[in-house]
């Protein structure tokens, strides 16, 4: 009878002659475990009644499905499945069966387990082989839907993008390009696909790309950008951003060009309409100053230019309003443009009523006045503004580079005087520029415009005429006189420029540079010479004493320079104190109170009003030399003038004023002058305007003198 | 299916069929070059078996196993379902085949999936939502690191790697860790690491047992401490199939305790 015991002896041998045999999953327990459930079922085929062979198979399969898969395995479990097996469990079959039919059925039964082990591990491999395919399979599958998943995200990427994105291959086909791409130029993608590049970057750019795509192939460049201009099919225009990139390979070859376009079209239109509306005047809608003096720097020589101003505009404004101004300016500014823009030539407007018009490769100086004829005739009608006619005229001044030069300052200058004088002459006519007469005025005009530096860059001096009294000829004082060492134009009289400074009011800064210089100097000379009563006189423009702090600078000065007052004359004209002049009144009444001489200069060329003279502070009268000349030939004293200087020197000291006579040229003069009682006398006699240096020659001679006398 | 893959070379050193005729053809290569190799493998398949075990009657109930390859017989899951019918398994692998395999052997197993990830990338895998919709990071995790940190190189930093892995992990986890080793064979240790790297483009790195052990830095090691395959726990003396001495694989288990104040 088998025994457990027997059992579990075969097992054990069983799980010991599998060792070393490839199986993991099992502990040895777990082995014998399971050998032994196979034992019982070995030793109950073999005792099968009819015999069943293939309870065998069984075995062979488990040993499969616990991992013995190694054919050692098999060979083991056989080669215990005979004398082994029959001395543990096969014995009392044996003695049923006969010894040699156990060993058939044994045989059988070897035949049935290595079939089953085989019909196992056929299909387990098979099972294994197709899970594995599967697996493959399905990573594959895998890895293809993630690849086609990242070209859908590429691709909704690149449909989607607001920019336009193209790529171009190494010949210049475009292999694809985007929605955006292809609106901004008013096709479809499959309108654009499969052309050249100059489909995108349009025909007339693609001498210049293709000088940037070679740079690209050859490395020298990772990208470029252009800024193309396309006529879509609907007409419009696009304005298209493109930069360019090559993709490369590893070695850095590039395999395909990526093109990314962004549309600039509102950009660049409203660039156009900012730089128009910087360019352009709003109200008539003319290019403007900047647009015109862009024009006109750029201008094809010869040049003409008319200048516009209308007459009387301001009276316009006034009288009727901003908004009939307004209209009137719009009017004629369209009636303007239509008479000469047909004519090639720009009209702009500078300022206020102020137009002026542009004549390019102008041939002559008559083609210039035609236009003006032309731009004068637009007046010809009036001008209708809320039921009322305007008669509107304008005057113009016409120049032309011939006469002026090319420089645009210059003949603007030119343009801005010529107007000048035809306004001069008479509203609603054109004048034609002056050499002479435009050459005096653009002086003035640089001169002008020089002073303030000219005053900072100490191109202004002073010289110094001597003031000598007629008793003795000794220099009482100097009058100080400006000149001006201007750099180009040399030296230039006062006659020239103290009217432009007048004009300008640069002469209130040149005035105080004076009276400082003078104060200075006559300080300076104080201190050589020590001649205590010695004065400095100095000019004093109408509005210099006009000006609020006229008495403060004066004192400020004396002050600064510590001058007592005394040594200093001021000159007034007498029309700078005449009239109704309270404040210069008080003025001078001040500067006198505290000591300052005043003279009065060019006495004889006014209304030389005496009476006024009576109730001013002055010290002093100055003759003019207009007075001293003689009219008619080989008299040296006009009969007439004579009385009159008669007059005044008595008329003067009456009032208890020095009189002094200027001009003085002859000894003749002088002697005249003497016998009427003249206190001083300045003029070539006694020694004209000079340098300061000289002038101390003529102290440090007079001092000697008196000190040797 | 031109390159072997570690997951089908091991399978098939295991005489599993769940492979190709390059990873038979590889593993036969070095099978010729250390004919124990099968058994090197079956003795790593072992000891995962009984350190899962171990870690079931520890109470670790949630396994992250790391490379897992092939999850065929006698892998993490079955041994801790068997131990624990609750015990949940996530599988990690890079190889996406391996992957997809496991989806096949494990479908309709709610308790065990398979993911792809790179142990390489430690932070992105602890972030991975798939790991954390299966790991639940409060509890402790059986960390499984079995016959897979030799495929890094240095140059991967796998201390690092380990050190971040525990660092995210709550106290009372476990890291697994077995480990082709030089100790024991260093001059056929060094040919299968050069043959591997060569011919079959599987690059193993062979490390010594210093540097296997520091894996465990900042963790407890359990008894028997960092030791050759067979001779970690096993169930009997009979167990033993390889000579302990010649061992080419080191294994441990290290748990995270509350750190010594």
């Amino acid at each position: 009878m088998t025994t457990a015991h027997s059992v579990d002896r075969f097992a054990t041998r069983w799980a010991a002659s599998l060792k070393g045999a490839v199986a993991p999953a099992m502990t040895r327990a777990e082995l014998e475990d399971m050998l032994r459930e196979l034992t019982e079922q070995l030793a109950a085929a073999v005792r099968s009644t009819p015999f069943r062979p293939e309870l065998g198979r069984a075995v062979g399969k488990a040993l499969i499905d616990a991992h013995y898969r190694d054919t050692s395995v098999l060979n083991r479990t056989l080669a215990l499945l005979s004398e082994e097996f029959v001395a543990e469990i096969g014995g009392e079959i044996g003695h049923e069966l006969g010894n040699g039919d156990l060993m058939a059925r044994l045989s059988q039964l070897h035949g049935a387990v290595a079939e089953g082990f085989a019909i196992a591990l056929r299909d387990t491999v098979l099972a294994e082989q197709e899970t594995t395919q599967r697996a493959a399979l399905a990573a594959a599958r895998a890895a293809e839907e993630r690849r086609r998943a990242s070209e859908a995200r590429f691709q909704a990427v690149f449909a989607g993008a607001a920019v336009g994105i193209g790529v171009v291959d190494l010949t210049g086909t475009v292999l694809e390009v985007n929605e955006a791409m292809a609106g901004m130029l008013g096709l479809t993608p499959d309108d654009i696909r499969g052309r050249t590049i100059g489909a995108v970057i349009g025909p007339e750019n693609i001498g210049h790309a293709y000088a940037e795509f070679q740079k690209l192939l050859g490395g020298d460049i990772n990208q470029f950008r252009l800024e193309t201009a396309h006529l879509r099919p609907d007409g419009r225009v696009a304005n298209v951003d493109l930069s360019m990139t090559a993709v490369r390979d590893r070695t850095g070859t590039p395999d395909f060009f990526i093109g990314v376009a962004v549309d600039v079209t509102e950009r660049r239109r409203l660039q156009n309409r900012l730089w128009h509306e910087s360019r352009h005047d709003a109200l008539t809608g003319l290019p403007n100053r900047m647009l015109f003096f862009e024009r006109l720097e750029a201008a094809e020589q010869p040049i003409g230019l008319c200048y516009l101003d209308l007459d009387g505009f301001k009276n316009i404004n006034d009288s009727l309003g901003h908004d009939a101004g307004d209209h009137v300016l719009r009017v004629a500014a369209n009636r303007l443009r239509k008479a000469v823009e047909p004519d090639g030539c720009t009209i702009a407007r500078l300022a206020g009523d102020e137009f002026v018009v542009l004549i390019e490769r102008c041939g002559s100086p008559d083609r210039v006045a035609r236009e003006a004829e032309k731009m004068l005739a637009v007046f010809g009608r009036p001008i209708e503004f809320d039921g009322e006619q305007l008669s509107v005229t304008g005057s113009i001044g016409v120049v032309h580079s011939a006469l002026v030069g090319r420089d645009p300052g210059r003949l603007m200058r030119a343009a801005d005087v010529t107007l000048y004088q035809a306004k001069a002459n008479g509203s609603g006519r054109w004048e034609r520029y002056d050499p002479a007469r435009g050459e005096r005025e653009l002086t003035r005009h640089s001169l002008a415009t020089a002073m303030p530096a000219a005053l900072a860059q100490n191109e202004f001096l002073l010289h110094y005429q001597p003031l000598v009294s007629l008793a003795d000829s000794s220099v009482r004082g100097f009058e100080a006189l400006v000149r001006w060492d201007h750099p180009r134009l040399g030296r230039v009289s006062p006659g020239q420029f103290i009217p432009v400074a007048e004009e300008t009011g640069n002469i209130n800064a040149l005035g105080q540079w004076v009276l400082e210089q003078g104060c200075l100097q006559a300080q300076r000379w104080f201190d050589e010479f020590g001649i205590d009563d010695l004065y400095v006189s100095v000019n004093v423009a109408a509005t210099q004493l006009r000006q609020p702090t006229f008495v403060a600078d004066v004192l400020g000065t004396l002050d600064q320079v510590g001058l007592p007052a005394m040594c200093l004359q001021l000159e007034l004209t007498e029309s700078a104190v005449a009239g109704d002049t309270h404040g210069a009144l008080v003025a001078l009444r001040e500067l006198a109170a505290a000591g300052v001489r005043l003279a009065i200069d060019d006495f004889g060329t006014g209304y030389s009003n005496l009476a006024h003279l009576g109730r001013l502070p002055v010290h002093q009268l100055k003759i003019d030399r207009s007075l001293l000349s003689s009219s008619r030939k080989g008299e040296v004293v006009d009969p007439a003038h004579d009385k009159i200087v008669a007059a005044t020197i008595s008329l003067a000291h009456s009032l208890g004023l020095d009189v002094l006579a200027e001009g003085v040229e002859t000894t003749t003069q002088a002697d005249r002058l003497r016998l009427l009682q003249c206190d001083g006398a300045q003029g070539m006699l006694f020694g004209g305007p000079v340098p300061v240096s000289e002038a101390a020659e003529v102290l440090a001679c007079q001092t000697g003198r008196a000190n040797s006398a | 299916m031109e390159v072997p893959s570690p997951a089908r070379m091991y399978d098939a050193l295991l005489g599993g069929s769940h492979n190709f005729d390059v990873d038979r053809q590889a593993a036969s290569n070095a099978t010729a070059l250390v004919p124990d190799l099968p058994k090197v493998a079956l003795s790593n398949r072992a000891f995962l078996r009984r350190s899962v075990r171990y870690l079931a009657d520890m109470g670790i109930r949630q396994f992250l196993d790391i490379g897992s390859g092939i999850p065929t017989v006698g892998n993490a899951h079955e041994v801790a379902q068997r131990a624990a019918s609750d015990a949940r398994v996530l599988y990690v692998d890079i190889d996406p085949v391996a992957v997809a395999h496991s989806a096949v052997i494990l479908a309709g197993d709610e308790r065990a999936s398979a993911i792809e990830g790179d142990l390489r990338s430690p932070a992105d895998l602890l972030s991975d939502l798939r790991v954390r919709s299966i790991i639940d990071f409060d509890k402790p995790v059986g960390v499984l690191l079995v016959a897979v940190l030799h495929l890094l190189s240095d140059a991967d930093r796998p201390h690092e790697v380990v050190a971040t892995l525990r660092d995210a992990l709550p106290e009372g986890s476990y890291f697994v860790i077995s480990h082709l080793s030089s100790a024991n064979r260093p001059d056929e240790a060094a040919q299968l690491g050069e043959q591997a790297r060569d011919k079959s483009g599987v690059p193993i790195i062979f490390r010594g047992r210093e540097d296997i052990t520091s894996f465990f830095d900042g963790l407890t090691v359990v008894d028997p401490g960092v030791v050759e395959l067979p001779l970690w726990r096993p169930e009997s003396e009979a167990d033993i199939d390889e000579e302990p001495g010649r061992s080419l694989g080191l294994a441990g288990v290290g748990r995270k305790d509350a750190p010594a104040s």
